[in-house]
């Protein structure tokens, strides 16, 4: 077999996906099931005086509505939060459906049981509730001064603060005697991950056997019968959780919902099957959000432009309640903050509030976006000050090749890197000099469009996670991931993962990875997943881990059933283990070419068990739980160029360069579209996303028609490259690449932006960079380039 | 109301809410679930089908508009196991993901490419404009959009 492990193999997934049998929730035919649909505040803050059920009962169809009292006994805990960042943070006592007050708009407060999708949403409306306003909360320094607390029970908004601070005096003394300090605030805009299958759940319960299988549009099957057995009280081994085909989530299905909690407890207490499925304006209220944090970001430098310290504090938005992973959000890009310079002193501190807005959570990159903006929009600020380009201040800073692995002044070790070439060769792929020079030549002929290129370099830590790296920062879980590999009675081979994909490909790059170990072809190679009866053991996916996580798994219980493979051949052949070469799928004798077994044979002889080695197990497989030695740290060069319209304001990306080391790639193709992807996602909270609140806590742009998903007819195509630094990590060389294009993004095109109005003498435009703002900015510098 | 629509070749009569939207039709009433529903606005395009060889946005219009008119869904776009060229564009360019979008985009592009066989990367990119991807940041898309033409022509 030709080797397939670093090709452009096509995706075994897409024909079913591409045919219309791909099988999200709401396409499920369950009989009997019973539609849910949710009553929801719209109050951001209110105490709930009354309900009255009555109309909405006495429309057709209508079987239950259930409220927050009805349902208490139904929770054996309250909503879980696995991320208590200190011991002393606060969370609030928070349950699916509201019990007295609602605290956002979106707040569940009833629940309606209809026999119908239509006849569900009919009586929403019919339900009323009698709600008494209180005063919101909405913007972030405003909640921290406690003038309206949103939980009475905590006395206070503010839930904890976390520091990161190495050495205190190093920070003071490098900040006392530096040349150029930098000092600038950053807002990083609330955002709506927008998945496009929205959230969906299905519960069917067999009455007789206490036992429910939960289909949901989630990326954590397997976190969330763990939180659905806690949560709700109904013993683990009794619960099946399976994510069927689920349309993507970058971060936003990485939680457990009120809404599968709802669902599961109705079809415990009514004894029918109930389902749920999102609406588009539902899924912007009650689908977490990303982001949400105003960061104080200091770089002390000497006079080179050497940064000697870097100090940020942020203030993150927690919303109204801690959802799973909500207060390690901002921790997850705590030790980012120095980017990929070698940085001696560092300070690093969080308070996070509570508001009376939608819970935010994970969403693409999870913190390390948050990171990599502030210190690249920053390292920009500080080459002006300098006098030096964006390119020089970066050459000037790189942790030095020779230096890896990296020690860095956070804890972490920065596994390899090697950061100057891939700048180098992203400078080189968008002709900058070329495109200075055209820049400059563009301005002295008064062209009122404006030209701008940036730079955004970046390193990320993902992989998530070892173990112990989590437990010192307080998760309450692991970071491993668990595979088996199977060789059939028929010498075709199953695999099974603990990761649940959503669109990355796994089944495909994980044929690929076995395949070539086991020397067959990808076609003879099933990957399950995503079914907690079939694959019991997983931690699922997110922080672009599955690859090096749960490939590593994959990896390591292919070459097991290689060594028993081979201890039946040399048993079988009569021969030592050592005498034996394993190619193309088969053990030969070393100089006897007639003495050869294939692997297939072999599994075949591992079922029969007729001839095995003494004390062998039969069956030909085995299975692996990895625990990662550490991160994997991916970085790269993202450049943007943008054209600004400065009579209208308007930004376009004209062209956009990324340059990206993933360590070995296993499947070239996959990995581009992971960057092309989360291109468009960063690029998108520069330029057009925000999740935007009114002093009432409403969201003012709930639907795709006013929140701004970029079309196709928005972006241009992208110029991609690689180096390839391969990671000492695991067995592939490999690193994450699912978030690092959105981590690269967002600071490429602002300093883009930065960079053609420089001769408006215009540094920073709040994102994201509408076409209003920066016409209002080139207005403010009176309309006359300085 | 009584309505009978041709889908993909074959007849469904049914008894339908006046109210009740096409793509709940095709998808709850009829059991093609190829066609998805990504928002309650319009907005998105995942419910894409073609209506008399139109693309049409199945969450825009009612059953009842349906009445006596031919309806093709992803599930009727291949011919038996051999994928449609807009079909086996998209695998061989990796233009899906999640793949939800997917079909609303094929259908899409399908149409596009009848209307405008020999488009321009641009034309592409405004030609599915209605289409939303959170997946791919459309180059892939596009690349196989552009593709699926390109071998028509040739």
């Amino acid at each position: 077999m030709t080797a397939v492990v670093g090709t452009r193999m096509v995706r075994k997934e897409d024909p079913e996906l591409l045919t219309g049998e791909g099988r999200y929730v709401d396409d499920l035919v369950i009989p009997g099931a019973r539609w849910l649909a949710m009553v929801r505040s719209p109050f951001a803050h209110a105490r709930i005086t009354g309900i009255d059920a009555a109309d909405a009962l006495a429309l057709p169809g209508v079987e239950a509505v259930l409220t927050g009292a009805d349902l208490r006994d139904a929770w054996a805990a309250p909503m879980p939060c696995a991320w208590p960042v200190t011991d002393d943070m606060k969370n609030p006592e928070h349950f699916p459906v509201a019990l007295d007050k609602a605290c956002y708009v979106g707040d569940i407060v009833a629940v309606v049981v209809a026999g119908s999708r239509y006849a569900a949403a009919d009586a929403v409306g019919a339900v009323v509730v009698d709600y008494e306003p209180l005063e919101v909360v909405v913007d972030l320094e405003d909640a921290l001064s406690d003038r309206v607390v949103i939980h009475d029970a905590l006395g206070t908004n503010k839930s904890y603060d976390w520091a990161l601070i190495p050495d205190q005096d190093a920070v003071d003394a490098a900040f006392a005697s530096a040349v150029h300090t930098v000092e600038e605030r950053y807002v990083q805009q609330r955002l709506i991950p927008a998945a496009m299958e929205p959230r969906g759940v299905a519960v069917v319960p067999q009455p007789h056997g206490g036992e429910y299988t939960v289909w949901a549009a989630t990326q954590i099957p397997h976190i969330l019968k763990v939180m659905l057995a806690a949560t709700a009280g109904v013993p683990e081994h009794k619960l099946r959780v399976i994510a069927p085909s689920v349309g993507g989530g970058f971060g936003s299905k990485l939680d457990v919902y009120a809404e599968e909690l709802i669902t599961l407890a109705v079809a415990r207490r009514l004894r029918v099957p109930a389902r749920w499925t999102e609406g588009r304006s539902e899924n912007a209220h009650a689908t977490i959000q990303g982001r949400g944090q105003i960061q104080d970001m200091e770089l002390a430098a000497d006079a080179n432009g050497k940064v000697t310290a870097v100090r940020v504090h942020l203030l993150a938005d927690m919303g109204a309640y801690l959802q799973l992973v909500t207060p390690g959000i901002p921790l997850l890009g705590a030790f980012l903050y120095h980017g990929l310079y070698d940085v001696p002193a560092y300070s690093f501190t969080c308070t996070s509030v509570f508001t009376n807005k939608t819970p935010t959570d994970a969403y693409r990159g999870a913190g390390r976006p948050e990171a990599t903006y502030a210190i690249e929009r920053a390292m920009d600020a500080l080459a002006r000050k300098v006098g030096v380009g964006p390119d020089e201040i970066r050459r000037r800073n790189f942790i030095p090749t020779d230096a890896f692995p990296y020690s860095s002044v956070g804890g972490l070790v920065f596994d390899s890197g090697n950061y100057a070439p891939n700048l180098e060769k992203a400078l080189d792929l968008v002709s900058w000099d070329e495109r200075k020079a055209d820049q400059a030549a563009r301005r002295d002929a008064g062209d009122t469009v404006e030209v701008g290129l940036g730079i955004s370099t970046y390193v990320e830590m993902c992989g998530l996670a070892p173990s112990r790296v989590l437990a010192s920062l307080n998760y309450g879980a692991g970071g491993w991931e668990s595979a088996q590999v199977r060789v059939l009675p028929t010498g075709t081979v199953q695999v099974v993962t603990g990761a649940t994909p959503h669109g990355q490909g796994h089944e495909t790059t994980w044929s690929m990875l076995v395949a070539d170990k086991l020397g067959i072809s990808t076609d003879d190679v099933e990957v399950l997943h995503s079914d907690t009866a079939i694959s019991p053991v997983g931690m699922d996916t997110y922080g672009s881990r599955s690859l090096a996580v749960g490939g590593t798994a994959i990896v390591m219980a292919a070459d097991q059933v290689i060594d028993k493979a081979r201890a039946i051949a040399a048993h079988q052949l009569e021969v030592a283990e050592d005498d034996l070469e394993f190619t193309d799928g088969t053990f030969r004798v070393a100089g006897s070419p007639d003495k050869e077994l294939s692997i297939q044979a072999l599994a075949f002889q591992a079922f029969t068990a007729h001839n095995l080695p003494d004390g062998m197990e039969p069956n030909l497989q085995a299975g692996v739980t990895w625990d990662p030695p550490n991160f994997v740290f991916p970085f790269g060069t993202h450049i943007a160029v943008v054209e600004i319209d400065t009579e209208t304001g308007v930004v376009e990306l004209v062209d956009y360069i990324a340059v990206d080391d993933c360590g070995n790639q296993v499947n070239p193709l996959i990995v581009e579209g992971q960057v092309h992807g989360g291109i468009a996602q960063g690029v998108a909270q520069a330029l057009w996303e925000e999740a935007v609140y009114d002093d009432e806590g409403n969201l003012k742009n709930p639907s795709l028609l006013d929140y701004l998903v970029p079309s196709a007819a928005e972006l241009p195509s992208f110029t991609l490259d690689h180096t390839t630094t391969p990671s000492p990590t695991n067995p592939m060389g490999s690193k994450g690449i699912g978030e690092a294009g959105t981590i690269a993004s967002t600071p490429a095109v602002m300093n883009a932006i930065a960079d053609a109005l420089s001769p408006y003498g215009i540094t920073d435009i709040a994102m994201p960079a509408t076409p209003e703002r920066v016409w209002q900015a080139i207005q403010a510098t009176k309309g006359a380039p300085a | 109301m009584e309505i009978t629509v041709t889908v993909n070749g074959s007849t469904h009569t049914s008894d339908v809410e006046p109210r009740r939207l096409l793509v709940h039709h095709i998808r709850d009433d009829i059991g093609l679930t190829g066609t998805n529903v990504g928002c309650d606005t319009s907005s998105c395009g995942a419910c894409t089908v073609l209506v008399d060889g139109e693309s049409v946005k199945s969450c825009t219009m009612l059953a009842v508009q349906a009445d006596g008119h031919e309806i093709t869904t992803i599930e009727g776009l291949a011919d038996g196991a051999v994928m449609h060229p807009v079909q086996a564009a998209f695998q061989e360019h990796h233009g899906l993901q999640c793949g939800y979008c997917t079909p609303g985009m094929v259908m899409a592009a399908v149409s596009l490419l009848a209307e405008q066989p020999d488009p321009t990367e641009q034309d592409v990119r405004e030609g599915i404009e209605g289409n939303l991807c959170r997946c791919t940041g459309y180059h892939n898309i596009v690349k196989a959009v552009l593709s699926a033409a390109a071998g028509a022509r040739s």
